[in-house]
């Protein structure tokens, strides 16, 4: 198998939970070296002493909120799982990762995959799961095998599958991979792909996963990062665990910083502890030399853009006020929000003055398209004509009316679809041309053959 | 001729229908090891995975056609894809498939003359920190510069033969 290269740097901010031993040069993905580490112990304490209700409420006392996008609180989500039915209950985790931007679930799963397995059978366990999956994505081959061998490591040594550790619990975990759809991404979506077919989402009511999931079962889907922290939870309790980073944006989040800076990276940080500004200048040593910034897209590419220079003002929920730049904004989950955006997968991507903002927007605008699901015209169609418009635009054929026919079919697609793709592809277009009209508008003043000949592009 | 799989395959298939509640779920693990082995889904690789598991064949077909890793034709022995997404297009990956392309001699999504390679887009690899990336075949390839491309392709060369454009035509 081959191995993965580790990250030598890191940083004297960072505060290593998850990502704890995965870049120590000296620790390597066997369950021998996790074992060493007191891998497994948690969940050989938890199995032996502990009551799966116990587990439960130690994660909603953690307050831990989901680590793919949405930052749903994890343990109310446990709680809506429909125990009443008497179905099997199933445990997905989501490892599609396919955000632009994000690529931390990447490190976990190939640096330390049985942390991922422990944080898993410790939620089938606290769950009452009947089987576990992890949903990977189709492009992380080796991570798939490292899983899978992961799997049978652990199963040698009963920490999953039957009558696990004697404790009368059973419960098998399966990789299944994906095929190249980012919306398999989304819950839904990743549940009918799962069910063997096209990764058309449901429409929630009623196909809320915890009611109606895998084979109309109740089941719960949660992010890779996510269920590790599950396991530092139970050690040392979600009380504990609620210390860290700030009431409602608890532990620590890994935020993935790319784009156009120093130095680009995964880093993983408390919350509320830090600002963008110290994840951009700071941390990520800032921007490429004689740049200027022009723009950050906060929390993964469908996240609302920010534009150099622009203030946020206004009140937070606690009462005080706050008036923000973007160095300003804090890196948690409320931050972003308060600001008119959102952390979203934690991807922060940063854009310097070097490039057209207009391809930019196009750049993003193909990939929204390339992945709609097709299932509901605002989206399948909405998506197609973004990218037809700013892909014209930046090829030289911009007019001035642009910036408003992009706008309006932003705002025809938000709100009116069956998952949140139609948000994903709509907030860019919709953010871009509220920020950033000045540039769209001019973009029609430009050389067409200039456009065309250009040496750099991004569509 | 009958559609047959190597013993490999077909004792994997063996071992991965059990593991899923419903066989339904197996379709896409089955329809990655045929494609590993034959290089790309013909339709009677289609309709014998839906008798495998007992299914009408349009709705393996559906699935085939649905997801973009699937594919119904052939392609290059070796598979190049280039990022093309924000974080990889910030920092060149536009021209670092330029490169592909003219190291080739080839066009997007076509098979090279050579029978060598095919050269495609793919969107975010999840590597976005170490832009541009791409894959070739499983592997993954970070931090890509036109010195690194050009090996790359060195090797690709030195390990993969080439095709007789005569047979190729026909
Ligand atoms: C279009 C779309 C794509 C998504 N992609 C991912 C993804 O790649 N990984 C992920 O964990 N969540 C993704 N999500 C969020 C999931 O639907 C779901 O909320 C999440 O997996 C729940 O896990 P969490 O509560 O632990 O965050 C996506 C959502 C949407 C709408
Ligand atoms: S919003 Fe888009 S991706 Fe979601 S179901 Fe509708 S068409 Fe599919
Ligand atoms: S944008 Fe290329 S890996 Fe994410």
């Amino acid at each position: 198998m081959d191995s993965v290269k580790k990250s030598t740097e890191i940083h004297p901010d960072e505060r290593r939970i998850i990502l704890k031993y995965a870049d120590q040069p000296d620790y390597d993905i066997s369950i021998d070296c996790y074992m060493r580490n007191g891998g497994y112990d948690v969940l050989k304490k938890a199995v032996a002493e502990r009551k799966p209700e116990e587990l439960c409420q130690e994660v909603m006392d953690s307050q831990v909120r989901g680590r793919g996008g949405a930052g749903f609180p994890a343990g109310m989500k446990w709680k809506f799982l429909d125990r009443k039915s008497g179905k099997p209950i199933y445990l997905i985790c989501n490892a599609d990762e396919s955000e632009p931007g994000t690529f931390k679930d990447r490190q976990i799963i190939h640096k330390d995959p049985h942390q991922l397995i422990e944080g898993m059978m410790l939620t089938a366990f606290a769950t009452g799961t009947a089987q576990a999956f992890i949903y990977i994505r189709e492009e992380m081959p080796l991570g798939a095998e490292i899983l899978e061998a992961a799997i049978e490591e652990a199963r040698a040594n009963n920490f999953l599958g039957d009558n696990i550790l004697g404790s009368g619990y059973s419960c098998d975990l399966v990789v299944h991979r994906g095929a190249a759809a980012y919306i398999c991404g989304e819950e839904t979506g990743l549940i009918e792909s799962l069910e063997g077919k096209r990764a058309y989402p449901r429409i929630k009511p009623p196909y809320f996963p915890a009611a109606l999931g895998l084979y109309m079962c109740p089941t719960i889907v949660n992010n890779v990062e996510t269920l590790c922290n599950v396991k530092h939870i139970v050690e040392m309790s979600g009380k504990e665990y609620a210390k860290i980073g700030k009431p409602g944006n608890t532990g620590t989040r890994i935020w993935c910083l790319s784009g156009m800076v120093k130095n680009p990276g995964y880093y993983e940080l408390e919350n509320g502890q830090f600002t963008y500004g110290d994840l951009i200048y700071k941390i990520g040593g800032g921007l490429r030399d004689g740049r200027a910034l022009q723009a950050v897209i906060p929390g993964g590419s469908s996240s609302k853009v920010w534009r150099s220079g622009e203030r946020f003002v206004g009140k937070l929920r606690d009462g005080t006020e706050f008036d923000w730049g973007i160095e300003d904004v804090p890196l948690d989950f409320d931050g972003p929000m308060a600001a008119g955006s959102m952390s979203g997968s934690g991807g922060v991507v940063v854009i310097d003055d070097s490039v057209d903002i207009v391809e930019v927007l196009a750049n993003i605008n193909a990939f929204y398209a390339h992945e709609s699901c097709g299932q509901c015209t605002p989206c399948r169609e909405g998506s197609l004509w973004m990218k037809k418009v700013t892909t014209r635009m930046a090829n030289g054929g911009a007019r001035e009316e642009d910036a408003d026919l992009l706008a309006s079919i932003g705002d025809q697609i938000a709100g009116r679809t069956v998952c949140a793709h139609g948000e994903a592809c709509a907030w860019p277009t919709q953010s871009f041309i509220a920020k950033f009209r000045d540039k769209f508008i001019d973009k029609a003043k430009q050389d067409p053959e200039e456009a065309k000949s250009r040496s750099f592009r991004m569509v | 001729m009958a559609f047959e799989l190597s013993p490999e395959t077909l004792s994997y298939i063996e071992k991965v229908i059990p593991r899923y509640p419903q066989k339904r779920s197996a379709i896409m693990m089955i329809l990655h090891a045929i494609q590993k082995e034959k290089g790309y889904l013909s339709l009677e690789a289609q309709k014998w995975v839906a008798e495998k598991l007992e299914l009408p064949p349009i709705q393996v077909r559906e699935v085939v056609t649905f997801y973009p890793f699937y594919r119904e034709h052939p392609i290059g022995k070796r598979h190049i894809r280039v990022c093309r997404t924000l974080s990889c297009a910030l920092n060149g990956s536009y021209k670092i498939c330029d490169q592909f392309k003219k190291e080739f001699d080839t066009e997007l999504d076509d098979i090279s003359p050579d029978g060598r390679v095919t050269v495609e887009f793919a969107e975010c690899l999840a590597s976005c920190g170490t832009a541009p990336v791409a894959m070739v075949d499983d592997k993954l390839y970070e931090n890509l510069n036109e010195e690194q491309v050009e090996a790359i392709c060195e090797q690709i060369k030195k390990e993969t033969p080439a095709i007789d454009p005569a047979q190729a035509e026909s």
